[in-house]
């Protein structure tokens, strides 16, 4: 009897010990990201960046977005109905972070389409296609192009500037700042350069309403 | 006469003399099993190849040898034997990979994290294969203990 207690006994502390370094290097590595987002605020919006949304909202929400990733497919319509239901007081910026294979060729397409001023239309028809050209092992970014044929471009213009090293180098920047901020993980979220360490819809709400708050009282 | 045999093999005495070492090899593993969970799913690190080959060999042990435990039963030293030498072999091999002796051209890593890696340390000190190595000698020796015990205990 007595040596099945010392069996569960030390399961359980060695459980416990787990749960206790878990607390411990999550609330280190959170706090490592909120320095990270406070050292380097100005890697958060740059002026290449998308934005949906009023320009002057008090809040801004940074999502650091990989076309690639299907969460960022889900949220995609959460983030952009808070833009919305927000009556000009939320707006959305938008970083890639091509975390998948494939996805630095989905991002350059995309800035294609953003140089001709159709970047949320271009990400909505790679966003709903997604399933068909994302597949982690095989994927076909190349596909995009045929999705986004019919929603005004000049597809030639924006083959070049796809291939182009402006766009290049705007992608390195992204991939650049995705690092300095400690963003691993697609969505990464920032409202108002506070980093979303816990993530769910319900927490990106709950900090979103916070700094609403805060910007109310002055 | 096989009655008793049947009995000390089975361990159910009290002073099984085999217990202590089948329960510091099983808190080897359960150590070891925690420790490879918390790089891999706390701290992030993405095992490579010859890390998880490894787990594969690790994990189980602690619930054949945690069953033994509880039941006293000296025959899961038999089971866990295959798994921690198996264990062993690939932790030895993945050192020798890590320290340069077996070239990185023969390692199976085509995609995922590099087994050579520099990223493979605790702490920045130890490697992580080295540990792994450790963990399964302690593991082979705590078990052979156990069934040398046993078997003395059986004579």
């Amino acid at each position: 009897m007595n040596r099945k207690w010392i069996v569960l006994g030390t399961a359980l502390a060695v459980v416990l010990a787990f749960v206790a370094g878990v607390a411990v290097f999550t609330n280190r590595s959170n706090q490592e990201v909120k320095q990270a987002a406070q050292i380097n605020n100005e890697a958060l919006v740059r002026p290449h960046s998308p934005i949906f949304g009023n320009s002057a909202a008090k809040v801004t929400i940074v999502e650091f977005f990989d076309p690639s990733c299907e969460t960022c497919r889900v949220f995609y319509p959460i983030v952009k109905g808070m833009v919305n239901a927000s009556f000009g007081q939320v707006r959305l910026v938008m970083r890639n972070a091509p975390l998948h294979h494939g996805s630095d060729t989905a991002v350059k397409i995309l800035e294609a389409a953003r140089v001709q001023g159709k970047y949320w239309e271009a990400l909505e028809r790679a966003l709903a296609a997604q399933p068909q050209w994302a597949s982690h092992d095989r994927p076909q970014p190349e596909m995009i192009w045929a999705l986004i044929g019919d929603i005004g471009l000049d597809m030639t213009k924006a083959r070049a500037d796809a291939e182009g090293p402006a766009i290049d180098q705007l992608l390195r920047q992204d991939i650049a700042d995705m690092q300095a901020l400690k963003v691993d993980r697609t969505p990464g979220f920032f409202v108002n350069g506070t980093p979303l360490r816990e993530f769910g819809e319900a927490q990106l709400k709950a900090l979103v309403q916070q700094e609403l708050k805060k910007s109310a009282t002055p | 006469m096989s009655e008793h045999r049947a009995a000390a093999e089975v361990g159910k005495g009290r002073n099984a003399a085999f217990w202590l070492p089948l329960f510091a090899a099983w808190l080897l593993a359960l150590l070891a099993t925690a420790g490879a969970l918390f790089l891999g799913e706390v701290m992030g690190k993405t095992p490579c190849v010859l890390c998880w080959y490894q787990r594969i060999a690790m994990f189980p042990l602690v619930l054949v040898l945690g069953v033994g435990l509880f039941t006293s039963d000296v025959r899961s030293v038999r089971y866990a034997l295959p798994l921690a030498g198996v264990g062993w072999s690939i932790a030895a091999y993945h050192v020798l990979v890590y320290w340069g002796v077996v070239s990185k051209d023969l390692v199976p890593c085509g995609k995922g994290p590099s087994c050579a890696d520099a990223d493979v340390q605790m702490a920045g000190v130890v490697p992580i294969p080295l540990l792994s190595l450790a963990a399964f000698t302690g593991i082979l020796v705590a078990l052979w203990v156990a069934r040398a015990r046993a078997r003395r205990a059986m004579e």
